[in-house]
């Protein structure tokens, strides 16, 4: 059931909520985190729908924020909604005029008690998350530098320089099929590493961070080779015995390649945004892995840019990443 | 559950993977190359359980490249009608959505053997089966033999395996065997089957799946009273006045006639399943959040419990009678199909345990179990003491019980607490009310299935919760006196006592706790 609240405050829609829930006769709080979604209203409807299956493994208070103009009389409507297929509430904000500069104060005062705050910017997230004034209000920042038109791989470095403890990106989300899996291929074959490539389409942050990965966790030189896509389409390691090979070409079933073993299919699909952000949801927590790729990532570029200038705006058929940010 | 273990199997610990960290819980575990050989297909367990979930851990990315599915029936069925037989179960009862990808690249890996348990010729064909398998599918020679069969045939199919060096190991690879409850009807037949099975698997490759708990409700319950300050210190014989460990079905033994008739209750749910809960509730803190102290306490809870003197006054049994359930018209169970008219097999048992320590001396452990009851449920309910002085009038506190908690297994996995509250009014009055956690979202509908955590974990090697053949015997031991008594009740022609359809349970079952001043919980 939706209300609308035009012109309203924070106080309003709060007690909305509790006079929704009273009416629906569940008076019960069994939310467990407040999700914040910074959107504009042509993404509304999209991140709308992916928060709304997240809630059903994470029920929540959402509150959907959509910015509007900064000019003019300052307003806020709200629509409330409880049930109607959330596992929580969920209130879409909108504001205008001067309170767009202060959104926080709308936010704050909505904020269940004690539980965590997730915010999430399902389409372009700010520079820095965590200084922003509703990424502040959060401990988990969830951003998506795939859905940014263009120059993805600048935006991803820009989201890695400003890392702060609680910020995912979800061109990590996007990995961990992959990274299980080729971590469960090293476990079938305890081989030493001698160095790996991945192979994506252009401007894919994702396999920038699976080659900031693996550089950094493999310690030998990855290259990453551009193809025509969907997304990663391959993942070598090279070892003594022969390659490690997880090959997908279309983005749904990908063979399995290893030394000693006859080639095998293996399922491997692209996942949509609510799965993509139920996994998020599960670790409230610092994602420590992603700190130390986001943080390479960032150091080997510095490094490299000394060096060489800037290799995400250079991008040529073939480059690579190596631990100490040397070019080869 | 064990992180000691995080390798896949047949490697030593001294590789270390450098894509693994342990600061990465992102990562799932992914079972190293292996195979399933499953007896039984054509039973319900198989078509509504296995198959379905072995799907769904393909879904999930959980089963490696190249795992295969073996079938073993009395069948004349080629690999493709085999392959036709799980398309169906798994199209009608998987969990996560249908995906043409992932079904196709595990039904590459179906293979199909039809024979007779007793039959050489098809063991031998399974065995070059599965060397076949080794071969093109690389699953390294280890393999799971799923026992979804009768008890009855364990020894015959056991025997096959070894006889044809299928249960031979060549070092770095696993063979393993998966046994569903009941495990045996009595201490010596389950010492039997234990003995037969430990004769060709060692301990540690013989998983005994009881698929009423699932890790996860163990886990949860762990965690409840050992991650929490609030609640260990009052978890004695200090504030609980007794325990109730319900396991409720609306239904009844439906087609399952045979299976039933001569195991009756008892021995389906409470010598595994409540025995199992009972042991969670009432043991003490691990040394270790690992399997072996886990086992450790839960031998330790199972040895002190001893039984009243009096059977009679403290155990209750019945049999569902023809009426009406939940707006149905139900047969009763001697009218069941395959149900002979005099069977004494009991639907609904209720036994009353003591359990001699110092947490728990005079607290009394309610357990009961039964069929077409009003409502399927299954819960263990932690009833506290009354307070010892009551400050207000006795006029107050009329409508206030005794605070309870409640731990509710299925369905919609969760707890409750019950306690007193002022009534809104001038008036001072008391009255129960309950707050309720529900697992609700945060769980129930990404949570796997109890059966892919089970067979995840039995191609991961890893045993930690499921029950060890001490834990077993134990039961038995608990069990087989209150049997015992209830054959020879038989013997004197006293019946069980027939209950209402869609009720909950026998007068004799209210008598037992009226005796001691209690009452059960409808819950």
């Amino acid at each position: 059931m939706t209300r609308k609240l035009t012109d309203t405050n924070s106080a309003a829609i709060a007690a909305e909520f509790v006079r929704a829930r009273t009416h629906a006769g569940s008076p019960a709080m069994g939310m467990v985190m407040t999700l914040v979604v910074v959107v504009d209203e042509e993404n509304a409807d999209s991140a709308l729908d992916a928060a709304r299956a997240a809630s059903h493994e994470h029920p929540a208070r959402v509150l959907a924020v959509v910015l509007g103009a900064a000019r003019g009389t300052p307003q806020v409507d709200a629509e409330v909604t409880v049930g109607a297929g959330w596992g929580g509430e969920m209130a879409l904000i909108r504001l205008h005029g001067e309170v767009v500069r202060h959104p926080e104060s709308v936010v704050l005062p909505l904020l269940l008690p004690d539980s965590p705050v997730v915010a999430w910017w399902p389409v372009g997230a700010p520079a820095d998350p965590a200084s922003d004034p509703l990424g502040r209000l959060a401990q988990r920042r969830i951003t998506d530098t795939m859905t940014h038109a263009s120059a993805r791989s600048r935006a991803l470095r820009q989201q890695c320089a400003a890392y702060a403890p609680g910020n995912t990106d979800l061109a990590w989300t996007r990995l961990t099929p992959w990274r299980a899996l080729l971590a469960a291929a090293l476990d079938q074959h305890p081989l030493k590493v001698t160095g790996a490539a991945v192979t994506a389409e252009n401007a894919n942050p994702s396999a920038d961070l699976l080659v900031a990965w693996l550089a950094s966790r493999l310690r030998v030189d990855v290259r990453l080779r551009t193809s025509d896509g969907p997304g990663i389409t391959e993942v070598v390691l090279e070892t003594a015995s022969g390659p490690i090979r997880i090959s997908r070409t279309d983005g749904r079933l990908a063979v399995f390649t290893s030394p000693g073993n006859p080639d095998r299919p293996v399922a491997l699909k692209r996942r949509d945004v609510p799965e993509l952000l139920a996994e998020e949801l599960r670790r409230l927590d610092e994602d420590d892995v992603y700190a130390a790729t986001a943080h390479y990532l960032h150091r080997g570029k510095l490094s490299r840019g000394r060096r060489t200038g800037t290799p995400a705006s250079s991008r040529s058929s073939s480059r690579s990443v190596s631990r100490k940010g040397t070019p080869t | 559950m064990t992180p000691r273990r995080v390798q896949g199997d047949g490697q030593q610990a001294a590789h270390r993977n450098p894509l693994r960290d342990p600061q990465d819980r992102r990562l799932p575990r992914i079972a190293g190359p292996c195979g399933l050989v499953l007896f039984g297909v054509t039973g319900d367990l198989s078509r509504k359980k296995v198959m379905p979930a072995i799907y769904d851990l393909a879904n999930r990315g959980l089963l490696p490249p190249g795992f295969s599915l073996t079938g073993f029936a009395r069948r004349d069925w080629a690999d493709e009608d085999f392959a036709k037989v799980v398309h169906d179960s798994v199209k009608e009862h998987s969990r996560t959505p249908f995906r043409e990808e992932v079904w196709d690249q595990l039904a590459e890996g179906f293979r199909f053997v039809p024979g007779d348990f007793d039959d050489d010729v098809a063991f031998d064909k399974l065995r070059s089966t599965i060397e076949e398998l080794d071969e093109s599918r690389g699953t390294g020679g280890n393999h799971a033999f799923y026992l979804a069969i009768p008890p009855s045939f364990f020894g015959n199919v056991v025997g096959q395996l070894k006889e044809h060096g299928l249960a031979d190991t060549d070092g770095g690879s696993w063979r393993r065997v998966v046994v569903e409850k009941p495990f045996g009807h009595d201490l010596s037949s389950a010492r039997r089957l234990n003995a037969i099975l430990d004769d060709v698997f060692p301990d540690g490759s013989i998983f005994r799946i009881d698929h009423y708990l699932g890790k996860e409700t163990v886990q949860n319950i762990l965690a409840l009273r050992f991650a929490n300050m609030m609640f260990e210190p009052i978890w004695n014989a200090n504030y609980v006045d007794h325990v109730q460990i319900t396991m409720a079905e609306d239904v009844g033994i439906g087609g399952r006639a045979g299976y039933y008739d001569g195991i009756g209750a008892a021995r389906d749910v409470i010598q595994n399943h409540l025995l199992q809960l009972m042991s969670l509730v009432a043991m003490e803190e691990p040394a270790a959040f690992d399997a072996q102290a886990l086992r450790m306490e839960k031998q330790k809870v199972l040895s002190s419990v001893r039984l009243p003197a009096d059977l009679g006054a403290t155990t209750a049994r019945g049999q569902y009678a023809a009426g009406w359930a939940g707006g149905e018209k139900v047969p009763g169970f001697l009218q069941e199909q395959g149900i002979s008219a005099s069977s004494t097999t009991e639907t609904y048992a209720a036994v009353t345990l003591h359990v001699d320590n110092r947490r728990w001396a005079g607290v009394p452990f309610y357990l009961r179990t039964g069929k077409r009851l009003g409502r399927r449920v299954t819960e263990v309910a932690i009833v506290f003491k009354r307070a010892p002085h009551q400050l207000f009038n006795p006029t107050a506190t009329e409508d206030l019980t005794q605070n309870t908690l409640v731990i509710r297994v299925q369905p919609d996995e969760g707890m409750t607490v019950r306690f007193g509250s002022k009534v809104p009014g001038t008036a001072m009055e008391i009255r129960d009310v309950t707050m309720d956690f529900a697992y609700g979202g945060t769980f129930t509908e990404a949570s796997p299935e109890a059966y892919e955590r089970l067979i995840l974990d039995v191609l991961l090697g890893d045993p930690p919760l499921f029950p060890r053949h001490e834990e077993v015997e134990l039961s038995w031991q608990i069990l087989d006196p209150i049997l015992g008594f209830w054959a020879k009740q038989d013997a004197k022609g006293k019946r069980p006592e027939p209950y209402d359809s869609g009720g909950w349970g026998p007068a004799s079952a209210d008598a037992m706790l009226a005796r001691d001043g209690r009452v059960w919980r409808r819950p």
